[in-house]
């Protein structure tokens, strides 16, 4: 179930421009019309301004429309998640597999930098960073680079543990014994093997690349305005909580529908794959 | 003391029956064995004694002085188990907690029985620590289960199994996790325990022979029913059935000795492998200092318990290591730089000796693929044949084969490159003995039709016997003794090798008492 | 023992100066001036130069570095004009902004974000290994189920979404707690507990979800395991064996992640300490970033760093003390 949640979520965020243009909106289109400047900006209507025209009402304090919003929201948020991921995933699985297969030295010393990279605490550098580096870089990419820079430890520590064991079965040194190089013995031996505990990992990887990117908006270091993000719309939306809850619930309840389907499919995927992984987070 | 009698047992887990009315007894003091291969039912009987089955159903009789075991309340349980029925399980590492020391888990127990105090159970635990040989027991019982070796660990779950002075003790698969001569003397203390305390002893395993020097009757299981059953000395000397007569069949028999008048193909000179190890000066000297040559044609036998280093030796040989010191060659040329396949290896785990992920028939391809071979569908159908299996199981994945099926495959797979040489490391000691008989004789088989030498690593002697020309000894990384096999067994000439040859479970009563006798003898020596 | 301390020291000290050169590496090459960023905003061309002077950007990186190391060990003063700003050792750098040493600034606010860690940590570990063990141990299915499904909801929300909801929850609709504003442990434990309660169980959401799920796979594992069929066959009631035998082994990789943990809350406090205005170390950092006051980021950076591998020194330390298996490496 988590699966058809998560597929569907993809599939809005992959399709919001069309999304948006067939409610006839787009997210930057200020709409002062619609908000009741009386009390502040606040939105016209019930529940946040719901009507029609505005499928999931306006923004307030701007009038943008939130449909639109939300759903290039989605876009910046999975995109910048499902990149940093994947990035994550191929470092990982490189440095994995060459301090797992390469000789005493090299796992050495890769191994004392995966111990680096994973003492870095990754928000508190993000934020660093992400503040000195000039606005005109493309955010959401930048975003990705950062977290996937930062977070690759995890892959990494996982994909050698995994290699060293594979190493050592029988298999591979049948297949040494046949003449077969190192490059291919991780290509066809090795790699297989590790593709269920590395998509066990990179499946609960995902949400929480988008937790870090939704704070890190929510914090304002993240995607900038006009460029919509859940974890920025959360962060403006602590301030008109009180008035216009909609504003909350709808990007907050959007957040965590797409996190609960993650988190479910990674859970399927751990039971299916590999039910004795335990998760020894170190 | 009481007797034990079990009537028409029956145990069945859901849908599956795992003993279909088993009737036996044990008479108070006397040493029953249950002998049967995998799947015999004979574990699914030892829980049942003591009602550790949680998930199925057991019916039937089982009588143990006033209590019927089969009907007993929890409550009841708790009192008759350790105290009446004590149980040595297979895997001493395990089987004890390793969170608490030896004397602590042995005290637990006695103290929980006997409602005695701390002090007194100490005592206790530090008695049974005595009796059962460990040395310095009052010292030892402060120690952890990983701190001792395999056979000192399973010392101590026999005394705890004593601490209680128990009426019966079944001891379940208690020597197949342990060295050959270890095992011997795991069998030699049951038997002296026996013989002071008058204690039961309900001995199973799968080894003919363990079984032939440790009890006066035996029942033979064969998929949860009795084969047959009766004393010691009748069953396996004249056995009525056949499926008894098979069993016996299968134990190594002596092979009758080849002249071989190759010259030499691989060389060992002054060959050592070390280990650094963490924190400590000394390396680990796996390989010290051996110096062999195989001839081209023979089988040579290396036999030597774990530990010894022969699993490293079988690995240098193939060059799957470089030796720290020394030099390995192959027909002159140094083993590590050689190219193609001209040594291959058969390996000791069948489950991770073939990629999960890819068919047998990739996996035997494999090797032909990399010399060069376009299609090699043909020679691995081929060579399918040759070991006893059929083509169609190209196709089908390691977990779809039985461990017997799945060496085959193994050994189809070393023969696909032709090699001058193949290296055998304990490729038959996870198998069941009829099965392990068959990939013997295809061994051989094969060495003949294809001119093969042969290495062959084993801890048992009785399988070198049938298949090797030459036998090695191999003690703590040296070559202790080397000769025609006829002559290592009939006149061993170190000190380890007669004990190893005296340590070897024997299928026949008699000779097993006499080989026990032996073993008495090497101790007060 | 005393090997194993010096080794990991030296270990941690190693890490720290690869963090610390990465960091001066990274905002000091990067494609902007440090003196504007640390002058501020509304800075003139004169005060540009001051700073410049003041901070010792006019120098090269290399000997910015040394400046920096020599400060951790003995102090440094910062000279511009006729001021001169001293900061005793160990400096982290000095806030022209606040006008204050880096590591008094941080000092300030450590009690704060301990005080959050350490709560939150300590709600999280008695709620996660209660239900996880009972879950484990399935007295009831009904609880079990109940326990999976809020465990794996927990992995799904982010703190500051908790946080929010809460907020909105207790705060604004029920009325039951005020807003939380921080009231130090020694004036008053009462209003300390009770400002700190909401943002305690925001952070604790997610990691009883985890601890919950470790102890529940822990017990299940152990239980299964080959000593407790022996403590069973040698007729150990049940109740001890699940609190003296199986407990013990299936705590034990929890054990470790709490040091870990605590680490991590600590830092990933930022949010938390925005979302509900609290003076710890976290919001330190936002506040610098926004305010674009360089020393303070370097500092607070350095400083999780530390806490992360101290925690990791800790958690392995822990693991050998707790596991006769292990010896320490």
């Amino acid at each position: 179930m988590g699966a058809a949640i998560a597929v569907f979520m993809i599939l809005v965020a992959a399709t919001a421009p069309l999304l948006a243009a067939v409610a006839g909106q787009d997210y930057t289109t200020y709409h002062d019309n619609l908000l009741d400047s009386a009390r502040g900006g606040v939105p016209l209507g019930g529940l946040g301004g719901i009507s029609s025209e505005h499928w999931l009402g306006v923004e307030p304090g701007t009038g943008r429309d939130l449909f639109a919003r939300v759903v290039y929201g989605a876009q910046v948020s999975l995109g910048v998640a499902v990149g940093a991921t994947v990035l994550e995933v191929l470092i990982g699985l490189l440095v994995g597999t060459a301090a797992g297969l390469g000789g005493r030295w090299a796992d050495a010393i890769l191994t004392r930098f995966v111990d680096l990279v994973l003492a870095l605490p990754i928000l508190v550098i993000a934020i660093s960073l992400l503040a000195i580096v000039p606005q005109d870089w493309p955010r959401p990419l930048l975003l990705a680079t950062v977290i996937a820079v930062l977070g690759w430890g995890g892959t990494a520590r996982i994909t050698r543990g995994e290699t060293l064991t594979l190493r050592t079965r029988d298999y591979v040194a049948a297949a040494r014994l046949s003449g077969a190089g190192w490059f291919r013995i991780a290509r066809r031996e090795i790699l297989p093997g590790l593709t269920a505990p590395v998509l066990t990992y990179a499946a609960l990887l995902l949400p929480t690349n988008m937790i870090v990117e939704a704070g890190l908006s929510f914090l304002g270091v993240g995607v900038r305005t006009p460029t919509p993000s859940w974890g920025q719309m959360l962060s403006t939306a602590t301030t008109w909580f009180r008035a216009d809850p909609m504003y909350v619930l709808i990007p907050g309840g959007l957040l965590f529908l797409t996190l609960l389907s993650f988190v479910l499919v990674a859970n399927g995927l751990r039971r299916a794959l590999d039910p004795r992984q335990s998760e020894v987070l170190r | 003391m009481t007797d034990l009698v079990v009537e028409d047992l029956r145990i069945r887990f859901g849908e599956t029956v795992a003993v279909d009315g088993l009737s036996f007894e044990l008479p108070a003091g006397g040493a029953l064995g249950i002998v049967g291969e995998s799947g015999s039912g004979k574990s699914a009987t030892a829980l049942a004694l003591l009602g550790l089955h949680t998930a199925a159903t057991v019916e039937g009789r089982i009588t143990f002085g006033a209590d019927d075991l089969t009907a007993l309340t929890e409550r009841r349980w708790r009192q008759v188990r350790g105290a009446e029925i004590a149980m040595v399980f297979q895997e001493p590492l395990t089987a004890l907690s390793p969170f608490h020391t030896i004397g602590d888990q042995i005290a637990e127990v006695y103290r929980l029985h006997t409602g005695s105090t701390r002090r007194a159970a100490r005592d206790r635990a530090v008695e049974v620590l005595r009796q059962v040989h460990i040395p310095d027991p009052a010292r030892r019982a402060a120690s952890y289960p990983h701190q001792f070796s395999g056979g000192m660990r399973q010392r101590a779950l026999i005394a705890m199994a004593l601490s209680c002075r128990p009426q019966l003790i079944v001891a379940d698969e208690p020597t197949t996790a342990l060295d050959v001569t270890v095992q011997a003397q795991i069998l030699d203390l049951l038997d002296e325990v026996r013989e002071t305390t008058g204690t039961s002893l309900l001995l199973i395993s799968h080894d003919l022979g363990v079984v032939a020097g440790s009890t006066d009757r035996v029942v033979v299981m064969r998929r949860g029913l009795a084969v047959e059953q009766g004393a010691t000395d009748a069953v396996l000397v004249a056995p009525q059935a056949a499926y008894t007569r098979e069993l016996l069949a299968a134990v190594p028999r002596a092979k009758p000795p080849r002249t071989i008048d190759g010259g030499p193909l691989l060389r060992l000179a002054g060959v050592r492998k070390h280990f650094r190890q963490r924190r400590r000066a000394e390396p680990v000297r796996a390989v010290d200092d051996v110096t062999l040559d195989v001839r081209a044609g023979e089988t040579l036998g290396i036999v030597g318990e774990s530990g010894t280093g022969k699993t490293t030796l079988a690995r240098l040989m193939t060059g799957l290591l470089s030796p720290s010191a020394g030099t390995i060659t192959l027909d002159g040329v140094d083993i590590t730089r050689r190219r193609g396949g001209s040594v291959q290896m058969v390996f000791q785990d069948p489950m991770s000796s073939l990629n999960p992920r890819r068919t047998i028939g990739e996996s035997i391809a494999d090797p032909l693929r990399l010399s060069g071979v376009r299609d090699p569908r043909p020679t691995v159908e081929d060579l399918l044949l040759r070991v006893g299996l059929t083509r169609a199981l190209y196709d089908r994945f390691p977990h779809q084969l039985s461990g017997g099926m799945r060496q085959r495959v193994g050994i189809a797979r070393a023969l696909a490159p032709r090699p001058r040489l193949i290296v055998c490391d304990e490729p038959v000691s996870s198998l069941d003995v009829t099965t392990q008989a068959q990939v013997l004789s295809l061994l051989e088989d094969l060495r003949a039709e294809f001119g093969l030498t042969m290495v062959f690593v084993s801890h048992d002697l009785a399988v070198l016997r049938q298949i090797a020309d030459r036998v090695a000894v191999l003690y703590e990384g040296r070559i202790v003794e080397l000769g025609d096999t006829a002559e290592v067994y009939d006149q061993p000439q170190h000190a380890y090798t007669k004990e190893l040859l005296a340590a070897v479970p024997v299928p026949d009563p008699a000779e097993a008492r006499r080989l026990r006798a032996l073993r008495r003898a090497q101790v007060t020596a | 023992m005393i090997g194993y301390l010096v080794r990991r020291l030296g270990g941690a000290v190693l890490v720290l100066f690869g963090l610390s050169l990465l960091l001066y590496g990274l905002f000091y090459l990067a494609p902007s001036d440090p003196a504007i960023l640390t002058c501020g905003k509304g800075c003139t061309p004169e005060r540009l130069a001051e700073v410049r002077h003041a901070m010792g950007v006019d120098e090269s990186i290399w000997a910015q570095y040394q400046h920096f190391l020599t400060g951790l060990v003995a102090g440094r003063d910062y000279s511009s004009g006729t001021l001169t700003r001293h900061c005793p050792a160990p400096c982290l750098g000095y806030s022209f902004e606040t006008d204050q040493p880096v590591t008094k600034l941080l000092l300030d606010r450590l009690p704060v974000s301990a005080s959050l860690a350490f709560g939150a940590e300590v709600l999280s570990l008695v709620a996660g290994i209660g239900a996880g063990l009972l879950a484990g141990l399935r007295r009831y299915r009904w609880l079990d189920r109940i326990v999976n499904g809020l465990v794996l909801a927990g992995y799904a929300v982010p703190v500051f979404l908790v946080g929010l909801l809460l907020l909105l929850l207790f705060c604004v609709q029920l009325q039951w707690l005020p807003f939380p504003t921080y009231v130090p442990l020694t004036t008053d434990p009462l209003a300390w507990a009770q400002n700190l309660l909401l943002p305690w169980v925001a952070l604790a959401v997610i990691q009883t979800a985890a601890y919950a799920r470790l102890t529940r796979a822990g017990i299940q594992e152990t239980l299964a395991e080959d000593h407790i069929r022996t403590a069973r066959a040698y007729g150990l009631p049940e109740s001890r064996i699940v609190w003296r035998r199986a407990l013990r082994g299936a705590l034990l990789p929890l054990v470790t992640l709490t040091a870990i943990d605590l680490a991590a809350i600590m830092t990933s406090a930022v949010l938390t300490e925005t979302m509900f205005g609290l003076p710890g170390v976290g919001q330190l950092l936002v506040g610098a970033v926004n305010q674009i006051d360089l020393p303070v980021v370097v500092g607070v950076t350095l400083l999780t760093g530390l806490l992360i591998v101290a925690a990791n020194a800790i958690a392995d330390l822990l693991y050998a003390a707790v596991d006769p298996r292990v010896e320490l490496r």
